[in-house]
């Protein structure tokens, strides 16, 4: 082996790796917040909405979860605007994050609303409050408490697969780093570089995340 | 006119019909004990009077409205009677305090300020006042089901359902309970309630109540039903109970 190990140039780069650290964090912070949104609405539709609803819900949950990231990013950004829904790369990466976290977030959160006692129901509808007061006030956050741990891992899964939008020219982290290796022809030290960074992200996020349940969740559930 | 008026209520699950055709009439003030044996349908008819299971037949009024299975009647419903669980139910997430002015806020949107002083007034009654920012875990069984008693009587409410609420507690939290229960009776709190606490039924209850095979079998004040059971079915009841 006579490869010459050099992370010299890194100095150089450091405004593009930081350009790309900063859209990444971003696509996870908008992509998790809404996506949980969306996971959480589709939960509720799942678990206690109207029968109509349902359906309609489990086809996207399915739709989604049975075909590939990078095909449904490439059918937002390059597929719609044949419907005239033309976006740049970014609310297109951003968009592909919700809808993706959503599904998989609906799931996880509706195996924790599916958790909740019955009593707690009828605790809230023997209090006056209507079915929905009730999963707002009373069901959601334990629910939310009892996956919060599969809920993080998922949102860290949507963080590492933003890698992909660097195929729709999305400037994130792995853009960055494909910029850099095809200036500099220094594949290893780059891509060595861009691991370490996204294995930094991603324990940060998950002490985050972590942080963010102690917040929300004060006690323990008791059943 | 009564309270509560329970006229020809019949319920079904499925083949099985657990109740078939109950009248009872409460009075304003009363303290109603339904005893029986396990599914002689004394919860369902609780869970009726309060419009969480639906009745198939019959009717029940409260207060002169009548109950409609349609959630805007239910809210109305639901305000006059509060419920109070075997399981206590009470939310987890929140402190006993928080647990009593949630609903008051959602429900009849008062202001936090007023609904926090009502939710202190409400544990002190129970005799709770101090565990205010207590989480439910933090809490015995008994003093659980007092934040569960405090919350209900925070709607305030014209009548109060209980249903088996000692069942789940240890013998020795039972009269804590009770305690506070006999105090809203004396007050003059109208309460159904289905027991097994005998000797309360016959100390504080007005009326007794002995369901049997989906049906009033007996009723009547305590010491008439305790002390001189007609039928062969409540004799062996209170029989085995005793």
């Amino acid at each position: 082996m006579n490869y010459a190990f050099d992370f010299g140039w890194l100095a150089d780069y450091w405004p593009v790796l930081l350009k790309g650290i900063g859209i990444t964090v971003e696509l996870t912070l908008v992509g998790g917040a809404l996506g949980v949104s969306l996971g959480i609405a589709c939960a509720w539709a799942r678990a206690l909405g109207p029968g109509w609803l349902k359906p309609i819900v489990a086809a996207y949950v399915e739709m989604i979860r049975n075909t590939p990231f990078l095909i449904q990013l490439f059918f937002i950004f390059f597929g719609l605007p044949a419907l005239g829904l033309r976006m740049g790369e970014l609310p297109a990466a951003n968009l592909a994050m919700v809808i993706n976290l959503g599904a998989y977030g609906c799931e996880i959160i509706r195996a924790g609303i599916q958790a909740t006692p019955r009593g707690q129901f009828e605790a809230g509808a023997s209090l006056g409050m209507s079915r929905i007061q009730t999963f707002w006030y009373v069901v959601l956050v334990p629910a939310l408490q009892r996956i919060w741990p599969a809920l993080s891992s998922q949102i860290v899964i949507v963080m590492l697969g933003s890698a992909a939008v660097s195929q729709i020219a999305a400037e994130d982290l792995t853009f960055a780093a494909n910029f850099i290796q095809s200036r500099t022809f220094r594949a290893f030290e780059t891509y060595f570089a861009a691991t370490l960074i996204y294995l930094a992200l991603a324990i940060v996020l998950r002490q985050l995340l972590r942080g963010l349940g102690w917040t929300i969740f004060p006690r323990r559930t008791a059943r | 006119m009564s309270l509560i008026e329970i006229t020809e209520v019949k319920k079904r699950f499925g083949d099985n019909e657990v109740l078939k055709g109950i009248n009872i009439d409460v009075e304003p003030g009363e303290v109603i004990a339904i005893i029986g044996k396990s599914g002689s349908g004394k919860s369902t008819l609780l869970r009726c009077i309060n419009g969480l299971e639906t009745i198939d037949d019959g009717s029940i009024s409260v207060a002169g409205a009548q109950l409609l299975p349609d959630e805007l009647h239910l809210k109305a419903l639901r305000l006059k009677v509060g419920m109070i669980f075997q399981g206590f139910n009470l939310f987890p997430h929140l402190t006993a305090g928080r647990n009593v002015m949630l609903s008051q806020m959602v429900v009849k949107k008062t202001p936090k300020a007023e609904a926090e002083v009502m939710a202190k007034k409400m544990l002190e009654r129970v005799g709770l006042g101090h565990k205010f920012d207590a989480y439910p875990d933090q809490l015995s069984g008994g003093q659980q089901q007092r934040v569960a008693i405090a919350r209900a009587l925070a709607m305030q409410p014209i009548a109060l359902l209980c249903d088996e609420i000692t069942s789940a507690l240890d013998p020795e939290l039972v009269n804590e309970v009770l305690a506070v229960v006999k105090e809203l009776a004396s007050e003059g709190m109208t309460l159904l309630m289905v027991t097994h606490e005998m000797r309360f039924a016959r100390d504080v209850c007005s009326r007794v109540v002995f369901m049997h095979q989906g049906r009033v079998h007996e009723i009547g004040p305590p010491e008439e039903v305790f002390a001189n059971p007609k039928t062969p079915e409540l004799k062996q009841f209170l029989g085995v109970t005793h």
